[in-house]
């Protein structure tokens, strides 16, 4: 099921780059969807105005921080352990001793990573993720995408992301409302905290999709790079 | 035995000396503080101020940008960050359109570190060694913004040699360079609406109109 996704999903988004990059007034290399981007742009937008920014506002008034604080740190325990198993796939061993001792300390004497000894002590998260693996591998980052709810991604993110649900554990749980839940909170957790780099976007940018998807791209070509980034070639 | 005129003479030559090497390296000192070091001092001071001003912890963001105006701004090279946002767009535009385009941007990245520095005013910074080689005009001064709660933010900032001092031409955050970032955006402007356009948009965002 997730095989045959994965490889329909960029025949769909290459189907619909020929349809939309005709109506485009100038075609950009990294985003040749941008009309359908920001047409769910401006969806997405609308409805994270209305209904989930202020869902997450009460979220941060209501639930003490010493809450929110253990809700993340449950979930990122999660990811410390996916990113360790990225820095397998991408023969960063060194990068995993760090992350596999992190989710070692955490889960172990941060009761069930409750708590985020790791961080305290000063080892910092490896943030190694499937869509970093793929571009590690020689994959091309393919068209920018816009997903409502999900925010911004590109064809070989959007395969990470894929892969990721896919690995679980979450997924796997078979008690559906339980499964849901945490899927519920893992997307208010994520959500929580963007609301501060919403407002400083809402101040900084002259085109909010611009910016966002400018910033997004820069941002994941910095890790793929692990923080150390080669000059970008000058546009002609 | 020695006459005592030779010696004092000596002894005069050597005191001379002394206190003209001294003169000139505490000159070349001045002169050539290290970008690390200037970072450092001067974002120590910034927050040292923040933290201690009444009206800043009463929540005024007159008093905040005051603060940034005098003693963070002087250090930042916006003609140039202004040029580099611009690209090729920049020769187009004339000395009057070029130096209202910096002023405008100026402004709008004050407006945005503002609210930035009001969030984060409370975290301490990290400073990373530095690695240059003598004769460098240009180098990137790493720090970390160490956070309560989150990971901490890599903060890197782009110097460039000028006269006697440094000036920062870039600010990076998490790998994302506040001025590439605004090429396309400046592009967009200018292809709607010319040079005088993205001044006009600029101009807007500066007053508070909001962005689309």
């Amino acid at each position: 099921m997730i095989a045959r996704v994965l490889s329909r999903f960029p025949a769909a988004v290459m189907l619909a780059a020929a349809l939309l990059s005709g109506c485009a007034a100038t075609p950009s290399r990294v985003d040749p969807l941008e009309p359908m981007n920001r047409a769910l742009f401006q969806f997405h937008d609308v409805v994270d105005t209305a209904v989930v920014k202020p869902a997450i506002q009460a979220y941060i008034d209501i639930v003490p921080e010493f809450f929110r604080t253990s809700v993340s740190n449950v979930f990122n325990n999660i990811d410390d352990l996916i990113s360790a198993f990225n820095d397998l796939l991408q023969g960063k061993l060194d990068k995993f001793g760090n992350d596999m001792g992190r989710v070692i300390l955490n889960t172990g004497f941060g009761i069930g990573g409750l708590f985020d000894l790791a961080s305290q002590v000063g080892i910092e998260r490896g943030n190694e993720d499937f869509g970093q693996t793929f571009a590690v591998w020689g994959f091309d980052q393919g068209p920018y995408l816009f997903v409502p709810f999900l925010g911004p991604s590109s064809v070989r993110d959007g395969a990470g992301w894929i892969a990721r649900v896919a690995v679980g554990p979450v997924g796997y749980i078979p008690d559906i409302p339980v499964r849901n839940t945490l899927y519920g909170f893992g997307a208010v957790d994520i959500r929580a905290q963007f609301v501060g780099a919403g407002e400083m976007v809402d101040t900084a940018a002259l085109d909010r999709y611009l910016f966002i998807r400018n910033a997004y791209l820069q941002r994941r070509r910095y890790l793929v790079y692990d923080g150390k980034p080669p000059p970008e070639p000058e546009e002609p | 035995m020695n006459s005592p005129r030779p010696a004092a003479r000596r002894l005069a030559a050597l005191v001379l000396f002394i206190a003209m090497s001294l003169l000139q390296g505490a000159g070349v000192a001045r002169a050539q503080e290290a970008p690390d070091v200037m970072v450092k001092r001067v974002a120590e001071d910034v927050l040292a101020t923040i933290r201690a001003d009444p009206a800043i912890q009463a929540g005024s963001e007159t008093r905040i940008r005051e603060v940034l105006e005098t003693r963070l701004l002087p250090n930042f090279d916006f003609m140039r960050m202004t040029a580099l946002a611009m690209g090729k767009n920049w020769r187009a535009a004339t000395p009057e359109q070029q130096k209202r385009l910096a002023d405008e941007f100026r402004g709008l990245l004050v407006r945005t570190y503002s609210g930035a520095l009001n969030r984060y005013r409370n975290e301490t910074i990290e400073y990373k060694p530095l690695r240059m080689n003598a004769g460098d005009a240009e180098v990137t001064v790493r720090t970390a913004v160490m956070r309560a709660s989150g990971p901490p933010i890599q903060i890197d900032y782009s110097l460039v040699k000028a006269a006697d001092t440094w000036k920062c031409s870039d600010v990076i955050i998490g790998g994302v360079s506040l001025v590439t970032n605004y090429r396309d955006e400046f592009n967009e402007q200018i292809r709607n609406g010319g040079v005088d356009g993205l001044i006009r948009t600029l101009a807007d965002r500066n007053k508070g109109v909001a962005a689309k």
